[in-house]
């Protein structure tokens, strides 16, 4: 039973995953395969228009065709005053429309069956009669004084006006902006995406007659504040809910909210008595549930000659369409935008975000990314290309210029950040030389005299992420810590239990080393219990990169708890004094005498068997972990490309990612989720977006019009990496499953348009797609 | 309608309404749930089972159609009870994250390999372009696929010990990046 002779692979080790076995047999466990004796199947009639008032629902065809179990409206609902819901954002969202529909696709009906295919019948026997109204589907129109008033339900509310948001110091920006030599600006749209997990959005509602206990199957990325949720919305004793998040096949923020159908099938399953299965078809899912981004920027940089940056502000429009459900800390409605100034070192800056109601889907949400850094990045990142073209600096030059040095970390921000630690230069350096920067230059100047169009695009992002610290950052008030419980068996073996939640990160695996790094007890030998919050401690869950910031510093934190008393433990056993004890990869020895030595596996033994005089058994904790600050993870990214001159199509000739993310834990998922990023990068900037027309259709409603990019489209990543630990984390890590996605679009898009600048073109808003290109060059006269 | 399947070798005799779907009859009747549903429109392929050997897009393909005919699922993929290359080469290059697409992928690779036993990788990015994932970039899917292949090829060679490939790598970038020649790809929009 000694720990010594099976190697501990704790941090740094590419421990092959866990939770593949299962996976690779088709034996996961995703919602939609959960099948409950007396399983009833639910399924929502949605608005077929964006805008109209409802003045008829009749049902009774609905209700009486055979097996057919219950029909659901927005007054059955209001009966028992559940109509309307909290969003995460302190909105309230109508789970079934009463009087009015605000939304292409939102929920109006339900329909429970004894079949799935029953149900989907019956809802073409609900008659609904709507006035259509004038819809609202321009987030600036929707601000105009005399735009049609969507939320009506809303007291109070007199305009399509959320909130606005300011941050910086806005009388020394303009006074950085009045003595600049140069200021360059930019309007760009970051379009509407759709995270699109492959996994809809589903879940299975128990609730018990015999008990009450509510037991929801569901897709959740965060369950504990989900169960919570749900207790303030349904008044339901909260010992009295129970939610499980099974395997979920994606997240990237999309799980992150409550949806209607969650609730009406909760509420179906209490009213009949039996489970109600709800799982939604992509259409449902791509028109009704949390988008990303819509974010309408404009961005201005003030420089001197030389290219020292001044200043910088940004004025955002952000349409958050019908209900404010953006998951965004209840802090900052705008999230973290005002980490825009990047990787610089910025004297003044200043931004201000309004936010808009429009006619279209609620959301969001931070899709890949940590509350609105995405936005943020790519703003800075463009404008900085559009700077060094304006400047004719090199744009690596003009960045190396402004870069934050790493003498200067901790750094203060003028935007009120302390970032953690960085070396961006050294980032950048390692991009360009693994590129070979200064020869494609050569190349592009040569092609250039040919008339061919190549660009190289940079991007030196910096991401903040792992939120909290929880007295600055909650979501619903709930304070944005994560937690860690750790019980070490007799045996040796441990079971940990964290409630942050893996929607494919593997935290099963990963978590297991931080334990194993901390305690010796190899990762083989730690089960990680997630999802489920009858058995794992309260956390907030996984999303906005905080697992391994917040979530894996718990995990350390509880594991040094019981090495601490291992420690005590073991010098009982050793029969020397505490302090004469120490510890290295999973042993207990004695100061100066190697050999006398307990494993932790004989430690945690004795802690069950063998104890001294009041000592409390067992060898079992849990940590609740509030970070100091939050981690800065940054890197380089390098896109090369060739643009056809006929027809505009760009091909990803080479693409370097250098990221450092701090400690990395498990070097294989770590560069898997890179690669993963940097192709959701690359999904956005070439082809995915949500649009809608004039009467607020959604175009993008299934995969044959929302463009998600294939094997052969995604291009071929190599990937290098920096390592910069986090000071104040314990093991280091900073989080990295966003960075890619966050970075590497302003990458794509430069290289685009650094091909396109002998042409004079300077913007193209994502998704720059080749009939953008190639409008833009002939508007130039190309083409 | 009386349809007879066989899956994964084993014959089944079913009562099925003619609309069923085959994915709905593997999933509820059968209880397979390794075969998922991610799209309805023949456009996400995590539905993608082997008929006859040949992939097909489960979630549009009725019930009926499949009278007489043999599936292979997920479920299917294990030898003598072990996990197939296919299935080991995925876990040991990381071909695999949430999982979801995974069964599918995996068979559309079988049924390539099947053809093909020595892919390049622009035939396995064509092969498998019937099939998304959102989590891996495909990177190592395409890099599990062509280790399958090689397994497959020269099963001695692919008995050898595993090693960790990433566990000893410096930082700072040092040794070869880990991919070879990119390819570039044609963005149709």
């Amino acid at each position: 039973m000694s720990g010594t002779e099976t190697p501990i692979r704790g941090l740094g080790h590419s421990v092959r995953r866990k939770e593949d076995d299962r996976l690779l047999r088709g034996r996961g466990n995703f919602v939609d395969d959960i099948a409950l004796p007396g399983m009833l199947h639910m399924a929502l009639l949605r608005a077929p228009i964006a805008h109209a008032r409802i003045t008829a629902v009749d049902v009774e065809a609905a209700k009486a065709h055979p097996g057919v179990v219950a029909v659901v409206t927005g007054r059955d609902l209001d009966a028992h005053g559940l109509a309307w819901m909290p969003t995460l954002s302190g909105d309230t969202q109508a789970v079934l429309a009463l009087d009015k529909v605000v939304f292409q696709g939102q929920e109006v009906a339900a329909v429970v069956a004894e079949d799935p295919y029953v149900a989907s019948d019956a809802l073409e026997l609900i008659d609904v009669d709507y006035d259509p109204l004038p819809p609202v589907v321009d987030p600036n129109k929707a601000l105009e004084p005399d735009a049609p008033l969507i939320r009506e339900d809303k007291q109070g509310q007199t305009s399509n006006h959320i909130n606005h948001w300011e941050k910086g110091d806005r009388e020394a920006t303009d006074r950085a902006f009045a003595s600049a030599d140069k200021v360059v600006r930019l309007e760009t749209f970051y379009p509407r995406s759709h995270p699109a997990p492959l996994e809809t959005c589903g879940c299975v509602a128990d609730v018990d007659p015999a008990t009450g206990k509510a037991t929801i199957y569901m897709t959740s990325q965060a369950p504990h504040a989900h169960r919570t949720l749900f207790a303030l919305v349904a008044g339901l004793p909260e010992q009295d809910i129970r939610i499980v998040s099974p395997d979920i096949g994606g997240g990237f923020g999309n799980k992150v909210p409550i949806y209607p159908g969650y609730v009406v099938a909760t509420v179906a399953s209490l009213l009949l008595g039996r489970p109600v299965k709800w799982v939604e078809d992509r259409t449902e899912n791509l028109i009704s549930t949390g988008f990303a981004r819509d974010y309408h920027m404009t961005g201005e940089v003030a420089l001197s000659s030389d290219g020292r940056i001044l200043g910088l502000r940004s004025k955002v429009v952000a349409d958050h369409g019908a209900f404010n459900a953006a998951a965004q800390p209840t802090k900052t409605p705008a999230g973290l935008f005002h980490i825009f100034a990047g990787s610089y070192d910025v004297p003044a800056a200043f931004c201000e975000v309004d936010a808009a109601y429009t006619n279209k889907a609620p959301g969001g949400i931070a899709y890949r990314c940590s509350f609105r850094v995405t936005e943020a990045s790519f703003l800075i990142e463009r404008l900085m290309q559009k700077a060094a073209t304006e400047l004719e600096i090199d744009p690596a030059e003009l960045r190396r210029r402004n870069f934050i040095r790493p003498e200067q970390f901790p750094y203060r921000s003028v935007l009120g950040w302390e970032y953690d630690s960085g070396d961006y230069q050294r980032a950048l350096d390692l991009a360009l030389e693994k590129l070979g920067y200064q020869e494609l230059r050569r190349e592009q100047r040569e092609r250039r005299q040919r008339g061919e169009l190549m660009g190289i695009g940079i991007a030196s992002f910096t991401e903040v992420v792992g939120a909290g610290h929880g007295a600055d950052y909650d979501i619903a008030g709930l304070r944005m810590f994560d937690s860690a419980e750790l019980r070490v068996h007799p045996t040796g073996k441990a079971i940990l239990k964290v409630g942050v939640k893996t929607q494919g990160q593997g935290h099963e695996t990963t978590f297991a080393q931080i334990v194993a790094g901390e305690l010796g007890i190899p990762p083989e030998d730690v089960a990680v219990m997630h999802g489920d919050t009858d058995n794992t401690p309260y956390g907030l869950g996984t999303y906005a990169s905080r697992s391994t910031p917040v979530g894996g510093a718990a995990t350390a934190m509880v594991a040094r708890k019981l090495r601490e008393k291992a420690g005590r433990l073991a010098a009982h056993l050793l029969e020397v004094a505490e302090e004469d004890v120490e510890y290295a990869e999973g042993r207990f020895s004695v100061r100066g005498a190697p050999d006398q030595a307990k494993t932790i596996q004989e430690v945690a033994f004795a802690a069950y068997t063998n104890l001294p005089e009041g000592m409390e058994a067992g060898l079992e904790g849990v940590t609740y972990y509030d970070p100091p600050n939050m981690t800065f993870p940054f890197g380089t990214y390098c896109v090369v490309v060739d643009v056809d001159k006929g027809t505009g199509a760009w091909k990803v000739r080479k693409m370097v990612a250098v990221d450092d993310c701090g400690v990395r834990i498990n070097p294989m998922i770590v560069e898997g989720q890179i690669h993963g990023g940097l192709a959701e990068g690359f999904a956005i900037a070439a082809m995915q977006q949500i649009t809608f027309d004039e009467e607020g259709n959604c175009i993008g409603s299934n995969f044959t019009d929302y463009l998600l990019p294939t094997s052969w489209e995604t291009p071929n990543f190599e990937t290098h990496e920096t390592v910069t630990p986090s000071p104040h984390h314990p093991i280091g890590a900073k989080g990295v499953g966003e960075s890619p996605t966050v970075g590497s679009p302003a990458a794509y898009v430069n290289a685009v348009l650094d091909a396109l600048a002998p042409l004079g073109i300077t913007n193209i808003d994502m998704p720059v797609t080749s009939d953008k290109v190639w409008t833009a060059m002939h508007e130039k006269g190309f083409a | 309608m009386e349809v007879t399947v066989t899956v994964n070798g084993a014959a089944h005799q079913l009562d099925v309404e003619p609309r069923l779907l085959l994915v709905h009859l593997l999933r509820e009747r059968l209880r397979l749930t390794g075969t998922h549903v991610g799209c309805d429109t023949t456009s996400c392929g995590v539905c993608t089972v082997l008929l006859d050997g040949v992939p097909i897009k489960s979630c549009t393909y009725l019930a009926v159609q499949a009278d007489g005919r043999s599936v292979e699922t997920v479920e299917g993929l294990l030898e003598g009870g072990q996990p197939s290359p296919i299935q080991a080469a995925f876990k040991q290059e990381h071909g695999l994250q949430c999982g979801f697409c995974t069964p599918a992928m995996m068979l559309a690779a079988k049924a390539l390999l099947a053809d093909n036993p020595d892919p390049t990788e622009d035939e396995v990015r064509w092969a498998l372009s019937g099939n998304l994932c959102r989590c891996t970039g495909y990177v190592n899917i395409v890099r599990a696929v062509r280790a399958a292949a090689s397994a497959m090829r020269d099963p001695e060679e692919a008995s050898a010990p595993a090693t960790e490939p990433s566990a000893e790598r410096e930082p700072e970038g040092s040794g070869e990046p880990r991919r070879g020649a990119p390819v570039g790809q044609e963005v149709s929009a």
